[in-house]
């Protein structure tokens, strides 16, 4: 913790020695490297139910261009891809497609929530029979992202952001602490 | 044919019919024991040739169900609504059109799957869009369920 309290605003390849307590150098170094890796290389799976699916699309391309934050490879398979956005609303039938498509992408996996639809089902919150009255109902969520539909300057926000809560993860450092 | 000589021939063919003009298209109200009748006599006799249903739906005005078709006649580029009215809503039935116009029988499913209007005759009638084991038609005014929040 004390090792990423110093790196915050330095956003800079986690390399460097900080002398600690209890001998933790490589292990928290290790956390970092990892975490640093992972953070810029999310791979989001191709997932998108209505419009919200259209302004991903348009943070895809040259205008707004994710591929700038490592978002470029999107994948067609949820065994290859680390990032779901679920961009649109989800209805009855479609959380149980969902949450295969979840359980089927590999460890450590992320949500990012788009929409209004996805928070809480949005405008479809009232009398409707078939909505899915917010995507945490069916799979975790990391980040949710409010508007109706978000910009897609508001995707990338949310997507730093995600960035930003991988890069604090302490996977190694919790292992360690559990076997002792 | 122009909307005069379709409100004649119809009237011609079929005198308890009543007509609606309010909106964009020529709208003939029957009931639902008028409706195959009609609809074989507009799709067979060559004066009016319909050969295209390109709508199909139902409407719940509480008191009782109506089924709407929306007709075209691609040879002559006439268009006419029939609407017709199913007074018994528990009991909704009506003749399917399916054997006229093919592409009612997925539309006839969806009315049913939404409106529980049962359709005599038709050769598939499951649910479209819902799953097998739902209860009740979700497009019907007085439906309403556990998970549905209401103001």
């Amino acid at each position: 913790m004390e090792i990423n309290k110093s790196m915050e605003g330095k956003l800079t390849f986690p390399g460097q020695i900080h002398e600690t307590t209890d001998g933790g150098i490589l292990v928290t170094k290790l956390d970092d490297v990892i975490n640093w890796a992972r953070s810029n290389s999310l791979w989001p799976l191709v997932f998108g139910t209505s419009c919200c699916a259209i302004e991903m699309m348009s943070a895809a391309d040259a205008k707004y261009d994710w591929s700038r934050f490592g978002f470029e490879v999107a994948r067609a398979t949820p065994r290859q891809a680390d990032l779901i956005i679920v961009a649109g609303t989800i209805v009855m039938k479609m959380a149980p497609v969902l949450k295969r498509l979840y359980d089927q992408m590999p460890d450590p996996k992320y949500v990012i929530a788009m929409g209004a639809c996805t928070i809480s089902g949005g405008p479809f919150f009232y009398h409707t029979y078939s909505v899915v009255k917010g995507v945490d109902h069916v799979i975790p969520v990391d980040v949710y992202i409010p508007g109706c539909p978000p910009r897609p300057e508001a995707l990338l926000h949310s997507m730093i952001t995600l960035q930003e809560k991988i890069k604090h993860e302490q996977y190694f450092k919790k292992k360690i602490e559990e076997i002792r | 044919m122009s909307t005069e000589e379709l409100k004649n021939s119809i009237t011609a063919i079929l005198p308890s019919s009543t007509f609606d003009e309010t909106g964009e298209f020529l709208n003939v109200v029957i009931t639902s024991e008028e409706l195959l009748p009609l609809m074989n006599t507009l799709r067979t006799k060559s004066e009016f040739d319909f050969d295209f249903l390109f709508c199909l739906t139902c409407i719940d005005w509480k008191d009782h169900l109506m089924m709407v078709y929306h007709l075209l006649s691609k040879t002559h580029q006439h268009t006419l609504v029939i609407k017709a009215k199913i007074a018994d809503r528990n009991n909704a039935q009506i003749e399917t059109v399916c054997n006229i116009w093919r592409t009612a029988e997925f539309h006839e499913r969806e009315v049913f799957d939404l409106f529980g209007v049962k359709f005599i005759n038709h050769p598939d009638l499951r649910r479209l869009f819902l799953s097998d084991d739902w209860v009740g038609h979700p497009l019907r005014k007085d439906y309403t369920d556990e998970n549905m929040i209401s103001l």
